[in-house]
């Protein structure tokens, strides 16, 4: 308005860029990006199936792309992605019952849900190595 | 000092490594124009001292018109007490009159001096000089409208408060005594009544960064199950209406940096996963 001091406009404190990630948010938005990651790897398995239905030429084009070391890269990254998601939702499922909010007890099952996911994630690989070559 | 383990039991134990050194001044990725931080003055440091620490401390001078800026300056430990909020007063008294911020108890039970040190939200009277890094990095309380230097506008997080309506609020008529209530009633408030509304915790929420005009953040919705958990208080199906709502409650999703940063040691993960819980109950 004229004719009154203007009221000084107040610059906001930074946030995101001075917080220390600490295990509790970082897993959070571990859990978040994995959601996201996770459902567009979805959609590749409805390309896969899709190849399938096409044809054998098709089929091997796509074995091809999943085959090479990019692709074995990706499919690593969302094996653990996907355990890493499983074990984080049953930990916000035991968390929606009200349990486990001691500082002590988020830290272990934080921890927990890392180890667990890594050992799922390497037992995962190996056995499809063992089973399928 | 505590030994440090990758297990944090107590919200007053430091991280045991440090992983991520900040930037000395923050890099204002998606800052709006006037928050963003330049590298400020160095100040003297004292003369014939020989135990020096460096602290770089967020300024910002309303009435200059300038842009927020990091300036630094040496403290003499052995002229200065042990917490960080004496090193403050110690620069305020021996080097820059003009640097400001709040406090008033200087022993962890008002709440004033919250503020950010080494990247966490803590009260300044309780938090040791000898645990700072090397270069102690202070910032007022993150996510806030700052008035000046280390003083955050408030206002925005009481209006939050208020919203819950932290009072006892009854129907039945009121009794020529007081409201009785059982020891274990009244057990039922330990770790939620003794909140200082020193908002390290809303400010340190995440959520509340993004969503902070709408979601009441963990320290009001801490206040709001003490007084849902309250044997005398008889609006609690009032209280429940006015939170279940996408943003003011829904916006929590158990990040729970509120509960590792609290300077009291409380729990508003805990408090908010109650009410949750509280709402589906009464819905089955």
């Amino acid at each position: 308005m004229e004719g009154k001091a203007r009221k000084p406009s107040r610059p906001r404190s930074p946030n995101i860029q001075i917080y220390r990630p600490q295990l509790t948010s970082v897993l959070s938005i571990a859990h978040r990006i994995t959601g996201i990651f996770l459902s567009l790897c979805s959609m590749s398995v409805v390309v896969w199936l899709v190849a399938a239905a096409n044809g054998p030429a098709s089929y091997i084009r796509f074995q091809g792309v999943i085959g090479s070391w990019l692709g074995q890269i990706v499919l690593l990254i969302a094996v653990f992605g996907f355990f890493l998601h499983v074990c984080g939702g049953i930990r916000h499922l035991i968390w929606d019952t009200a349990h486990g909010f001691e500082l002590r007890h988020i830290y272990i099952s934080g921890w927990f849900v890392i180890a667990t996911s890594l050992m799922l994630t390497l037992v995962f690989w190996i056995a499809s190595r063992m089973v399928w070559g | 000092m505590k030994t440090k383990s990758i297990i944090i039991s107590s919200s007053e134990e430091l991280p045991r490594t440090k992983f991520f050194k900040r930037f000395p001044v923050p890099k204002n990725f998606g800052i709006s124009t006037n928050s963003r931080i330049k590298r400020g003055q160095t100040w003297p440091s004292p003369a014939g001292a020989t135990h020096l620490k460096t602290f770089e401390i967020y300024r910002f001078d309303p009435d200059s018109g300038n842009n927020p800026q990091i300036d630094t300056y040496e403290v003499d430990l052995d002229d200065c007490g042990p917490m960080v909020l004496d090193a403050l007063i110690w620069i305020k008294n021996k080097v820059d009159s003009t640097l400001t911020f709040r406090r008033s108890c200087r022993e962890g039970v008002c709440g004033s001096c919250a503020m950010n040190m080494d990247g966490t939200n803590w009260l300044a009277c309780t938090r040791a000089i000898d645990d700072m890094d090397t270069t102690a990095k202070i910032y007022p309380l993150t996510n806030m409208k700052i008035i000046k230097d280390l003083v955050p506008d408030l206002t925005h997080v009481f209006a939050q408060y208020e919203i819950i309506e932290p009072w006892l609020q009854t129907k039945t008529p009121a009794p020529d005594r007081e409201r009785l209530q059982t020891p274990e009633d009244r057990a039922k408030l330990d770790g939620y009544y003794e909140c200082i509304l020193c908002f390290c915790c809303t400010s340190g929420c995440p959520s509340h960064w993004w969503n902070g005009d709408r979601f009441l953040g963990p320290a009001a919705l801490l206040h709001a199950w003490r007084w849902l958990n309250d044997s005398r208080d008889e609006a609690k199906g009032e209280r429940l209406n006015q939170l279940e709502d996408p943003f003011r409650l829904y916006r929590c999703h158990t990040i729970l940096n509120c509960t590792r940063t609290c300077p009291k040691g409380l729990n508003p993960g805990k408090a908010i996963a109650e009410i949750k819980k509280m709402i589906a109950d009464r819905k089955s």
